[in-house]
């Protein structure tokens, strides 16, 4: 088996044992990035040097028997919104084309105190607003299971980058399932956090009250490894959660006896392809079969939680988003024109952001900029909070009779770039299943099942109640003892 | 009053505070004024993309302090929200405020006229919140395509915004309410209230209620902004009040007529005028929503009864107490609270050392708040201990020595920080026995037969000229003491 086809787990094993080096490690999966980049896109930029100094460094301090962190040596690759002191951090836009951070994000700290080697950064759909990685202003990343398709998104470069064996684990954002649609698409496990479980400091925000970052990964395992790393509570972070971490690796593979699954009845209607339902639908027989009991569960709000995520987020962005103006940093047009009514500060506003921003950016920020206008907050904004809170009683009362929830991530499979770029409506309707989650501030896994006919992937969605993430990666990594969809691999053409 | 005027001039304020909190409202930089620009800066307060907020308690429990001491509800919860509007000098393209549930409202400060030309009276306040300040844009003026440099070490201090009913009738009305209020502020030590810094802003918005005809008219509302002190806003106010009249008489355009919108005007102090800025129709929505990043604030009934018990004796409630218990006249009362706690506190000590509330305040505001004044110090610099200058009236007021020898006395105190005794010492100050006074007495006396004669007859005033005498040929003679002994010898001669 080659270095990259390991996970994080076994890697830090054969490190252990002396058997492997970080710098070996490394070193093949810089190699399997070069090689494979013009294909996939994954990574919007990496840090070759860097990366091999960290790695020899934990080397040396491994081989002088010092104490070292839950990921010495591990790399990682993490999603471009993430702040990071070294280096551009862009959320793939051109408007933070050349934006370096003077600090680094919460979840970079933890994981460099973990003694991680982070590789580079992650493609994504601009300032994270999309699903399919195609509004990202360095090019869409493509789903290495079938080149032609979106790897899904917004976090697809790094979901993309553990499927292309570019990284055994990575991390990225979900507002409204951007961690659990990519991971799908590319046949890797994701887990969206519970709303606060992991600081947002130093993440690009996007939907203040909906971002949460995660890790993705091979394996429920090597996911629950990183949650370790990430979680607990950060005084930078006025939303963060307080209170103990469990070590969810350690946890992960204790057995769950008599689960109580809900099947979430709404989601198993119209919009669901076939080939998707059928593989959901084993995947529900197998979890019975390692002794769940399934019942079925109505979320009666939960048809309106697209409507309302897409009033909410919008509007949160559209505020996020006032700051790149191009006054304090970042994108800043030139050749300003003379504008007689409104004055060049203004008229700098208007051209910067019109030339920084990508097309979905500027329609999210004028549809959150609708909805919070005067004479339209009640209709919009308000209803969508009230909206959120039946969505979120919704969840309540189904765990009181059930322990987890279970259905599709994604209506469909990964559809093929450029297919819905001119309708975003379709695009939208692609969040359907995940957004409840962010609405509701709950923890959610995305966990690979099957392939379709065409050889793309496939996943069920695991939901929990608030800080049910050990619950999550123990179900997940029960089915994965069972199953061998992730240790398929994608065939990537060979290096000329 | 201003009965004579026809028209009621309805003025409501605006006043922006920076609280003194060692740290800004939302990360710990430093809260300073006067640092070198964006020297007290971080992620958070730059607005930086990632950056979060945390919100430093001390800021909204000096609010709440504030609040209470302005008899403002305090709600048990409290949250933030976003206002959005894009300025250079606004970094995160929004500022953090408080929109409709604000930390407390329904307040009211009771005002009151020192020199008595309006009865007591009760100002409203609608509402007081906490928000975060912006930075500063320093345009270069002197050429239009020159950049404008921006200065954020401002952004992110602690803002408590008080917003009063429209309840003032005058620019005098005014001019009370806004130091009475600053005066409260700097009593609760809330802020140092300094407006050439910035730290205390005026906004007012005011029109005229105009009766036509048995109904009453009321001129459009214009916003007054840009007022320096509060003599400026006076002015200002003033200013405008006239303007809206010959305005009205003009074009006889009233509130809630079509095409009526709010105006903003600025005050230019130096040329006494103010002139429209924009019309509240242009001007943006703000978007208001609730803030995301940070949690709603909470705060018990005991926490806030706490903060009541704590307020301490307040201006008015001093002011009384003055007058009651140590029968000061209402204007030296109001002079002494006005110069703030630590120098009512000096008072205190003072008048109890002599026992005399009226003589202390006195000395304190012919002796004491001269020299804090002409040297630009507060009490707690003053070199005189409230005893040192007690043991020294005394004296005085056992005529071992003169008022003006007194002064002369304390001078030297202040000067070289000597007891009393010491520095009489250094002027040579002695006290003369009285016989020593009886026999300079006599002297003058058989020197100057006319002058005994004029007393004689009743010329009681030409004993003057032998007190002057007496102080030339010993200076530490106790004028009183010679003129009354010069009569009474006078008498017997």
């Amino acid at each position: 088996m080659a270095i990259v086809d390991y996970t994080a787990t076994e890697l830090l094993e054969r490190m252990d044992s002396r058997d492997l080096t970080s710098r070996d490690i490394t070193a093949a999966y810089l190699a399997q990035i070069e090689t494979h980049h013009g294909e996939v896109n994954a990574l919007v930029r990496w840090d070759a040097e860097g990366a091999m100094r960290t790695a020899e460094a934990i080397d040396s301090r491994r081989e002088l028997g010092e104490p070292v962190g839950l990921l010495a040596g591990v790399p990682v690759v993490v999603k471009d919104n993430l702040c990071t002191s070294r280096h551009v951090t862009s959320c793939a836009s051109r408007m933070l084309a050349n934006y370096c951070s003077p600090y680094d994000a919460t979840v970079i700290e933890r994981l460099k105190a973990a003694d991680a080697v982070i590789l580079g950064k992650g493609n994504m759909d601009e300032f994270a607003m999309g699903a399919s990685t195609e509004t990202s202003a360095f090019g869409p990343t493509h789903n290495p299971w079938k080149l032609g398709h979106i790897p899904g998104g917004s976090s697809g470069g790094s979901a993309a980058a553990v499927a292309a064996s570019m990284a055994p684990v990575s991390l990225g954002s979900d507002t409204g399932g951007s961690i659990r649609q990519p991971s799908a698409h590319c046949g890797v496990v994701g887990l969206k956090p519970t709303y606060g479980r992991v600081s947002r400091y130093g993440l690009i925000a996007f939907g203040s009250s909906l971002d949460c970052i995660g890790p993705m990964g091979r394996t429920a395992e090597d996911v629950a490894r990183v949650m370790s790393v990430l979680a607990g509570n950060d005084p930078k972070d006025a939303t963060s959660i307080a209170g103990p971490v469990p070590r969810y690796e350690m946890s992960c593979r204790e057995p769950l006896d008599g689960v109580r699954l809900g099947v979430i009845d709404e989601q198993f209607g119209e919009g669901l392809d076939d080939e998707v339902a059928s593989k959901v639908e084993m995947a529900i027989r197998e979890f019975e079969g390692l002794g769940a009991t399934v019942t079925n569960i109505s979320l009666p709000h939960i048809r309106y939680a697209i409507a309302a995520y897409y009033i909410i987020a919008p509007s949160e962005a559209s505020s996020n988003l006032a700051r790149f103006d191009g006054a304090h940093y970042g994108y800043r047009a030139e050749d300003i024109p003379l504008d007689e009514q409104d004055g060049p500060l203004v008229a700098m506003y208007r051209k910067t952001r019109r030339e920084g921003f990508g097309e979905e950016v500027k329609r999210r920020i004028m549809l959150g900029t609708y909805s919070l206008s005067a004479g339209y907050y009640d209709a919009y904004y308000l209803r969508a909070l009230k909206i959120r809170r039946l969505i979120a009683q919704d969840f309540a009362d189904a765990y009181k009779n059930v322990d987890f929830l279970i259905g599709p991530v994604t209506p469909t499979p990964a559809f093929e770039i450029g297919e819905k770029m001119e309708d975003p409506l379709a695009m939208y309707l692609g969040d359907s299943y995940t957004v409840g989650a962010n609405l509701a501030g709950l923890p959610a896994l995305s966990l690979p099942c099957g392939h379709t006919a065409e050889g793309l992937p496939v996943a069920v969605q695991l939901q929990g109640p608030a800080l049910s993430e050990e619950g999550l990666l123990q179900l997940a990594c029960a089915f994965q003892q069972e199953s061998d969809w992730h240790l398929m691999r994608p065939e990537l053409t060979k290096a000329e | 009053m201003n009965d004579s005027l026809p028209y009621t001039t309805i003025i409501g304020l605006e006043v922006h505070v920076q609280l003194a909190t060692r740290s800004k409202l939302f990360c710990r930089c430093e809260n300073r004024y006067g640092a070198d620009p964006n020297t007290l800066t971080c992620p958070v307060c730059a607005g930086l993309p990632g950056a979060l907020p945390v919100m430093n308690r001390s800021a909204y429990e000096l609010s709440v302090r504030a609040a209470v001491g302005l008899n403002c509800e305090i709600p048990l919860f409290t949250k933030w929200d976003r206002k959005n509007y894009f300025y250079a000098d606004l970094p995160k393209g929004f500022q953090t405020s408080q929109f409709d549930l604000p930390l407390s409202q329904h307040g009211y400060l009771d005002i009151s006229d020192p020199k008595g030309e309006f009865s007591d009276k009760r100002i409203g306040i609608i509402r007081a919140h906490l928000e975060e300040d912006a930075g500063k844009s320093l345009h270069d003026e002197a050429a239009g395509k020159a950049d404008s440099r921006i200065d954020l070490n401002r952004c992110g201090t602690p803002l408590l915004e008080i917003v009063s009913e429209p309840d003032l009738r005058s620019p005098e009305e005014v001019g009370i309410y806004l130091s009475d209020l600053k005066l409260l502020l700097e009593y609760l030590r809330i802020s140092d209230c300094n407006m050439q810094e910035g730290s205390l802003r005026v906004d007012a918005n005011i029109n005229l209620h105009l009766p036509v005809d048995g109904e009453l008219k009321a001129t459009p509302i214009v916003e007054v902004k840009n007022m320096n002190s509060f003599r400026a806003v006076q002015r200002a106010l003033a200013y405008e009040a006239v303007r809206q009249y010959e305005q009205w008489q003009e074009s006889g355009r009233c509130l809630g007529d079509p095409g009526v919108t709010k105006e903003t005007r600025g005050w230019d102090d130096d040329a006494g005028v103010s002139r429209s800025q924009r019309s509240k129709e242009e001007s943006s929505d703000y978007r208001y929503f609730p803030e995301p990043d940070l949690p709603p604030v909470v705060i018990t009934e005991a926490e806030v009864e706490a903060h009541r018990l704590a307020l301490g004796e307040l201006p008015a409630a001093l002011r009384t107490r003055l007058v009651a218990e140590y029968q000061l006249p209402e204007g030296d009362a109001d002079v002494l609270v006005n110069q703030g706690r630590p120098l009512v506190d000096y008072f205190f000590s003072l008048a109890g050392a002599i026992d005399d509330g009226k003589i202390a305040s006195n000395w304190i505001q012919q002796d004491v708040m001269r020299y804090l004044s002409e040297v630009g110090v507060t009490i707690d610099d003053y070199p005189v201990a409230a005893e040192q200058l007690g043991s020294l009236i005394a004296d005085v007021l056992a005529k071992k020595l003169s008022t003006s020898r007194g002064r002369e006395v304390l001078a030297q105190m202040v000067s070289s920080g000597e007891t009393p005794q010491a520095a009489m010492q250094s002027l040579g100050i002695v006290e003369v026995d009285s016989a020593a006074t009886e026999q300079l007495c006599r002297e003058l006396l058989e020197a100057n037969p006319k002058v005994v004669a004029d007393i004689k007859e009743g010329k009681m005033k030409a004993v003057g000229a032998l007190v002057g005498q007496a102080k030339q040929r010993n200076p530490n003679v106790q004028p009183q003491e010679v003129r009354d002994l010069c009569l009474r010898l006078a008498g017997e001669m």
